[in-house]
């Protein structure tokens, strides 16, 4: 949906949160990655560095809806 | 171990780090960002109560679905799913897919075309105005009373994940909703439910995906489960033919005819909360087309709650145990497993996001309270009993200081709620209180236009008191339980099913006998409200793939095999 007038559609505001919700995941999984927390401090299947590849895919979609859906595009 | 998970010695399960912090704020920065953006596009009735009537199926559908994912979703039926195991899917399944379609291919194109602004506004059309004023103070009262729960167990999460003040937690939520709602009405409650949806996934989603890389897959999980507590708790039906053969103490007759032919019926179909989602599409085939989306997402909804609890019945090295309990051994409680197995898997940012799906799941469900409460109390209860003559603008002034209240209300129902033993219990027996005779009274209403003015109201208000009259019963005698859940082995949530189903019986009897006795309607009168009178509008020449009844039959399909894959 969009609002007319300001052109800002609700989807535009779904990609913002995955897009900056996904850049602080990658960062924090990719600084764990290269820092390690000692064995015991880890996560469960801490191995898998869930944090890089959700994180990840969470900027892919969350970027891909900012810019689809961005409101210089929608006037355009 | 986690680090974040303070397995004992600690006020709370898990610890945030900076960045878990810095994306729990920006949520909220970002829901008050929304509300203040919208807030120029609430200026009048239409747009503040009804969001304009301009949402898309696919708005309208997500929203439908997040009302509904609140505080009970996410940690009650997670604890419920660790309780009963898989049997918990039935309020996922057929507690909620038929009834959804039934609201998308038969109710719905009454409640659009009459243009009515609420369930309440419905009645009042169809049966006078005694049946509006019943159903909507009824409707106001559970309301405000969800919303507490809800606003009760976001406290109660944020104290056991993280340590919060309990108080500080219901005051900066309720807050939030409040002004959000009161700024951008119900387009914000909409916009920010979308927004829940997305995040609640984003946030949710790994839980389910590790768990089942940690246990081996499904067929190991199950296996686990067996050996932990029963085979019974893998299997959707095979246990039902008995009251004693699976963990919840129901018969199937409870499941299909309490819950998915009066309870999930009457919620999905008649409660305001969610319809009003609905009433705000932008026409008929998108108001048709919304519950069918909402019932395809929310057969996927189980992947996220029901299957994190089942991993935690499967993998968690700690045995839960009822609320009561955990209070007293300071163990941990069904309702914590969801926290548990968020702070097993999910590291720093991870976990930020787990919790703020959690908050943004709590608040969600209360702003769709507060938000439908708003607009029942405005357009059903103060503009025909109180004020008829305000104008637009005077009502609209109305909804937000509404708003207002209804948090404020919410809050100090909130604090009530805390000395209730189960939220669980507690909310199920609102439900069968209002919603199922209430789901009587408006089918008749649509499909059987001998039904008269007096026969909806009497039908109501017995139906009403029966359930009250039942529930109470077996508070005081315990051993009641037996009549009205045909069984000494059934536990409550059977109770509810069963209670629920003679509530609404009583209502449809009583509509029926007293109607009978009464003069006939003129059928002038039941244009556009009763099938037979009404000429049900056209979802256009569209093609087969883009017809509700198309979708409406895939996803029956889907329904159906599930069913049987998990039997």
């Amino acid at each position: 949906m969009t609002t007319p007038g300001r052109s800002a559609s609700i989807w535009f505001f779904i990609g913002i949160s995955l897009l900056v919700n996904g850049v602080l995941i990658l960062g924090a999984g990719l600084y764990e990655y290269a820092h390690p927390p000692a064995p015991e401090l880890q996560v469960v299947l801490f191995r898998l560095h869930s944090g890089v590849w959700w994180g990840g895919l969470l900027t892919l979609l969350g970027g891909f809806y900012t810019w689809h859906y961005a409101p210089s595009r929608a006037r355009d | 171990m986690n680090l974040a998970l303070v397995v004992s010695g600690s006020s709370s399960l898990v610890h945030l780090h900076t960045v878990d912090m810095v994306i729990v704020v920006f949520y909220f920065a970002l829901v008050l960002a929304i509300g203040v953006y919208l807030k120029g596009r609430a200026n009048t009735g239409e747009d503040f109560f009804m969001a304009g009537r301009e949402m898309t199926a696919w708005v309208a559908g997500l929203s439908f679905l997040s009302a509904n994912l609140g505080a009970l979703e996410l940690m009650g039926w997670a604890g419920s799913a660790y309780q009963y195991g898989i049997l918990a899917t039935h309020w996922y399944w057929i507690g909620a897919i038929p009834a959804m379609l039934f609201l998308a291919l038969v109710m719905m194109p009454f409640y659009y075309i009459s243009k009515t602004h609420s369930v309440p506004g419905y009645l009042k059309l169809r049966f006078g105005e005694p049946a509006r004023a019943l159903s909507a103070v009824s409707f106001a009262f559970m309301t405000v009373l969800m919303s507490g729960v809800n606003m009760f167990a976001m406290a109660k999460v944020m104290q056991i994940v993280l340590g919060w003040d309990i108080n500080f937690s219901i005051w900066v939520s309720s807050l939030t909703v409040a002004v959000y709602v009161t700024l951008g009405g119900l387009r914000s409650a909409i916009f920010n439910e979308v927004l829940q949806f997305f995040l609640i996934w984003a946030g949710a989603l790994l839980i389910p995906i590790l768990g089942l890389y940690e246990a081996g897959g499904w067929g190991n999980l199950k296996i686990l489960i067996a050996q932990r507590a029963s085979e019974q708790y893998v299997h959707l039906w095979a246990g039902l033919g008995h009251f004693s053969t699976n963990p919840m103490g129901i018969h199937w007759t409870g499941i299909v005819f309490g819950l998915g032919a009066v309870i999930s019926m009457g919620y999905w179909t008649t409660d305001f909360l969610v319809v009003q989602r609905i009433l705000a599409a932008k026409d008929i085939r998108s108001a048709e087309m919304a519950p069918i989306i909402g019932a395809g997402f929310k057969m996927l909804v189980p992947i996220i709650v029901i299957l994190p609890g089942l991993l935690g019945l499967g993998l968690l090295p700690m045995k839960l145990v009822p609320e009561s309990v955990a209070t007293v051994t300071h163990g941990y409680s069904y309702n914590d497993v969801l926290p548990l197995m968020l702070a097993r898997y999910c590291g720093p940012g991870l976990l930020g996001l787990g919790v703020t799906a959690l908050i943004a799941g709590f608040m969600s469900g209360m702003a769709g309270n507060v938000s439908a409460f708003t607009t029942v109390w405005t357009y059903d209860i103060y503009r025909p009993l109180i004020n008829s003559k305000g104008s637009d603008h005077h009502y609209v002034n109305m909804g937000r200081w509404t708003t207002i209240i209804g948090v404020l209300i919410s809050v100090g129902t909130a604090y009530l709620v805390m000395r209730s033993a189960s939220i669980m219990d507690y909310v199920q027996a609102l439900f069968s209180f209002f919603i199922a005779p209430l789901f009587g009274t408006v089918v008749l209403g649509m499909l059987w236009k001998r039904a008269t003015n007096a026969g909806g109201f009497w039908g109501l208000l017995c139906g009403t008191l029966s359930s009250v009259s039942m529930w109470t019963w077996v508070k005081i005698d315990p051993t009641a339980l037996r009549y009205v859940a045909l069984s000494p082995d059934a536990k409550v949530l059977a109770q509810d099913m069963y209670q629920a189903l003679w509530s609404f019986l009583v209502c449809v009897i009583v509509t029926v006998v007293v109607s009978l006795a009464g003069k006939p309607q003129p059928d002038s009168a039941l244009a556009g409200l009763v099938y037979g009178e009404t000429q049900i509008p056209s979802v256009g020449d569209v093609p087969l793939y883009q017809k509700p009844l198309f979708w409406a039959a895939i996803v029956g399909i889907i329904f159906v095999v599930l069913n049987i894959i998990f039997w």
